[in-house]
This record gives C-alpha cells, structure tokens and sequence, in this order.
C-alpha cells in the first residue's frame, strides 16, 4: 500500500497530529514499508474465520449497583492544565 | 559483596536478626546512586520507602508483618501510584500525579512489600530497546554500550544491578521478556486477565499485562500470587482461582515438550542462540522428557498481526491524551481543535505519533475490513493452533529473543528491523497464554541469552514449576 501526502494529510486529522513537511515525508516512507510488510497476512487463507474481538474468558461480569468511594472534587481537578473552581477550562471552540 | 540477591536471602537475614527492613531499603539506595549512570530510576522514593520500611519493621517486630515483608519493589512508569508523579515516559503526562493506586501496586503494599522507586521505560510500552523515552535511554549493565531491550528497560536494569529486589513490568508483545533475556534475568508475563489491569496505563488493551523481572523463579513466583486474581475495578479481570505458585515450585513428571522448527531454523537466529537452545533440548531428551519439533508455518505472520492490531488499539486508547484533564496542554494553539493537535503533536514522541497514525489508518473506514478485521481472523488462527499444540504438549520451548543485546541506535531507522526483535515473544501475546523468559548462559561477548517457555493459559503453576526445573537442570 502506497501511502500518499493526501493520505497523510486525512489520517492525521483523523488522529488529531500535526506534520511539517519533512516529517509528513518521513512518515509517509515509515507507514509504506510498514504497510508493505504487514500485508503479508493476505497470503493467509481465512475463509469462514471468525474475527476474535475479546480475549478475556470473562462475560457479564454483574454486580450490585452499590455507593462507594469516588474522587473528590479537588482530586478530579488537581491535574488539569487550566481550571476554575468547578470546571476544565478550554479555549474556545469557535474563534 | 552483593547482598539480598534473592527474598529467601532478605527473609533469612530477616529471621536472624542480622538485618531490618531499613537496612535493606539504605543497601538499595546505596546501589541506586552509585549505578545512576545506567538511568534505569526516573525517580527514587527515598523517603516514602524508608517510611515504609520502618512500618514493616515494627509490623515484623510485633508477629503481624505479611508475606512479603523485607522485598523492596521497583515499578514501571506505566504502573500509577496515588500521590506520586508518573509520565508514562512521555512528554504528553510531564507532571501528572496520580489520584489512585494500580491494583497490582495496592497488592504487593498490602503484603508489605516497599516500593522503591518508578522506572524508565519507552513511552507509553511502545519500543523494544528503551530508546523511545523523554527520561533518557537506559543503559545495560553488562554491556553498556547496549540497549537494555524494551519497553521495560529500566524494571530490567534495576533487578539487573541489584537496585531492587523484584521489579515490575508490563508486556504487551516481550516487553517483559525480551528485556529480561538481554539482562540474564527471569522475566515473566501471565496469562492475559491473569492481573488486573486497573492503574495500567494502556496501551493496547487485549494485549496488556503486568510481568515480572526477578533473579530467580520463586521469587517471580511468590509476587505473582500476590497480584493475580479478581477485581471489581478491572471486570475483565479473571475469576478463576489463584493458586499459591510458590508453594508448587516442585517438578517431579516426565513433560510433553514441543519446539517449533521456525524459530529454530530461523536466519535471524543468531548461532549461539541457536547452540544453547539446542543443548537444552538434548539435555531435556537425555533426563527422559519427550520433546518434539512441531511446524508453526503462520510464525511469519505473527508479528504483523500484532502490529495492526496493537496500532488500532492504541489510536483509540491515546485519544484521551487531549490537553483537557491532565498532562501537557500547548501553549500555542488558538481554539479547540487546535489545541488537541498542537498539545499531540509536541507532547508524543516519534514512535508513539506513527504507531497512532497506523492504527487510525487501519481502523479508518475504507481499510478496516482489509486491515484490521483480517489480523482478528488470522489472530484466531494464531491463538487456536497454539492452544491446540498446548493441548497436546505440556510446554513450548523457543529463544527469547533471535539476537542478544543490540549496540544504542542500531535499529533507530528502521522501523520494521526495531518490530522484528519481538519475533518471538509475540506469539504468547497474540493467544494470551502465559510465558517465562529465563537466563540459558552468554554469547561469544558475554552477553546474556534467554530461553522462553510457553504453556497453555492459566497454567503458571505448570509454568513456574518447569521453569525452576530448567534452571536448575542449566545450572547442573
């Protein structure tokens, strides 16, 4: 799989990162081989192979719906970068 | 002289009188400084760990200390620590300080164990050689102009030059074993939701476990029946019953072992890896153990649904570093969304930024079905012929890792070569299954080897217990 700088350009958005165009270069190269390589699993026969989506043996895990310990105010807030005394502040979303 | 090498040692000093916990604790600190050069320490909790060390020798004093007391613990920078700082290796959590504790920590406490320090690590789990680090590089100690291996560099490096008793790790793909074969120690990873991944910074979460580096099986051991078992803030988290692993160290049956062709006859195989694992399975012959090669033709394709699959999982995991709540928010940006990028693109390192961009490609909607649903069924595949194998032999047995520790940059521009140290040691993340890596002597340079066995899922009894047999048998 040929990765393009329109490509590049998507994903990042998508992935919300931002390239220069030296780097956009570099990572272009960097996910083209690593595309390549990965696509040998196409050589592999999985007709009628179901996807596995869960490792864990553990379904339905249930529990009572009980009122329990959960972090302060202050705690939740003690590490964001800009606050007020109730919330997250953010820049704003539109300018 | 080197001291506390092992827990019978610190339990036996313990029991004679010729040691308390603060003393223990003032040797660690000790090695700490004189091998900070090695830079497997971000930070040393001096004081909260002699604070600790003087409860637990009042608790021994008085009959009331628990079943770790006098094991001072080391924990990766992944593992959160309520009140204590811990980045993750990345510049995207510079600052951050836990409001709660990892299940696995609170356990190893609660048994009065002392936690010594945090240790470097590449970001987020994401490397094999503890390069990719805001902390700095690791150096190995037997060779320092070599990587530690990865991404638990520091947790290996730290058991290695004695800074600690046991360390934890986690191991997403060998992140606990690979290290530990490049620094000659025991390196374990449990069966997946074997131990609570609660505080477990994650990374690719189907994936993700917490291991352990220590000298010698038992030990390893010991910690693991600590940590293991249910809990109700992980429901993942399995509910099948801890055994006391060790208390079941014992080995006294013939074993079923098989060994898989492509891995021995692999040509990146380096030789003297080959040569000692090859004796140890003339070794296992002549004690009477029935040991076969198998063929494991979809080998070559394990590593590459690793890395789509840990890609996709981990550009959806990372999506919560955002500036918001916690950890680097950029200066630079002018609305929302530009704060999101900006705050992304300066706080992750290179490593991290491509791993998230493949994964948000193979989970984007034109290429998911070719991409990332493929590697779930040819994961299937993997999981079920290894559980199956599993099923007819007791154990599998292979090299760590296909090369001793590599020379710092080695590997630094070329992805692929990085992904293919993990060549081994992908297979048991990809089942679940739980896997020993253990010292099996030194190449031509003196550098460490591994050997790695693997056994079917919830079997780390089986596991540790041939596991101390092979060590002992090795050391014969």
């Amino acid at each position: 799989m040929k990765i393009d700088l329109d490509t590049i350009k998507k994903i990042s958005h998508l992935a919300r990162l931002e390239f220069d165009a030296e780097s956009a270069d570099k990572m272009k190269k960097d996910m083209t081989q690593i595309l390549d390589w990965v696509e040998q699993l196409n050589e592999v026969d999985t007709t009628g192979v179901e996807p596995l989506t869960t490792m864990s043996s553990e379904v339905n895990v249930m529990r009572e719906d009980v009122t329990g310990e959960h972090l302060s105010h202050e705690a939740g807030l003690k590490n964001a970068p800009q606050r007020d005394a109730d919330y997250f502040r953010v820049p704003k979303v539109l300018e | 002289m080197e001291k506390y090498l092992s827990f019978d040692d610190i339990k036996k000093s313990l029991e004679n009188g010729e040691t308390d916990c603060k003393a223990i604790v003032n040797y660690y600190l000790q090695k700490i400084q004189t091998k900070a050069h090695l830079n497997a320490f971000v930070e040393v909790y001096r004081d909260s760990a002699l604070d600790q060390a003087a409860k637990v020798d009042e608790k021994i004093s008085s009959g009331k200390a628990g079943k770790l007391a006098g094991m001072v613990v080391g924990i990766k920078d992944v593992l959160v620590y309520k009140d204590h700082e811990f980045n993750a290796s990345s510049n995207i959590l510079k600052g951050f300080k836990s409001q709660f504790t990892a299940t696995a920590i609170q356990r190893l406490i609660d048994e009065d164990a002392i936690i010594i320090g945090r240790l470097n690590c590449d970001e987020f789990g994401m490397g094999s050689s503890n390069e990719n680090t805001c902390h700095g590089r690791v150096l190995n100690a037997a060779d320092e102009s070599r990587v530690p291996g990865g991404s638990s560099g520091g947790s290996a490096v730290a058991v290695q030059a004695n800074m600690c008793t046991v360390s934890l790790g986690t191991d997403t793909g060998g992140s606990v074993r690979q290290p530990a074969a490049f620094t000659g120690l025991v390196g374990t990873k449990p069966t997946y939701s074997r131990v609570s991944r609660w505080g477990l910074i994650a990374y690719a979460s189907s994936f993700d476990t917490i291991g352990i580096f220590s000298r010698n099986v038992r030990d390893s051991a010991l910690v693991m029946e600590v940590i293991a078992g249910p809990d109700n803030f992980d429901s993942t988290a399995s509910r099948k019953p801890v055994p006391h692993y060790s208390e079941l160290l014992h080995f006294g049956k013939r074993a079923k072992v098989a060994y898989l062709t492509e891995t021995i006859e692999s040509a990146a195989l380096q030789p003297e890896i080959k040569a000692n694992t090859l004796a140890v399975i003339d070794k296992l012959k002549q004690e009477g153990h029935q040991v076969e090669e198998v063929h494991f033709p979809l080998l070559k394709y394990v590593l590459p649904t690793y890395y789509i699959l840990t890609t996709a999982e981990a550009s959806s995991n990372l999506s919560r570093y955002d500036g918001v709540k916690y950890g680097y928010r950029s200066p630079n940006a002018h609305n929302l969304e530009s704060m999101y990028k900006k705050t992304r693109t300066e706080g992750f390192g290179e490593e991290v930024k491509r791993r998230i961009m493949l994964g948000t490609f193979v989970l984007s909607a034109s290429y998911h079905d070719a991409y990332f649903t493929k590697a779930q069924r040819v994961r299937r595949l993997i999981k079920e012929f290894t559980e199956e194998l599993l099923n007819k032999f007791d154990y599998i047995l292979m090299p760590t890792t296909p090369s001793t520790a590599f020379k710092f940059g080695e590997h630094s521009n070329d992805p692929v070569a990085m992904y293919l140290e993990d060549l081994f040691t992908v297979q048991a993340s990809v089942s679940g299954v739980p896997a020993l890596s253990l010292p099996n002597g030194t190449d031509n340079q003196g550098l460490p080897i591994g050997i790695q066995v693997m056994a079917n899922s919830f079997k780390e009894a089986e596991l540790y217990a041939f596991g101390n047999y092979l060590m002992e048998l090795n050391s014969n």
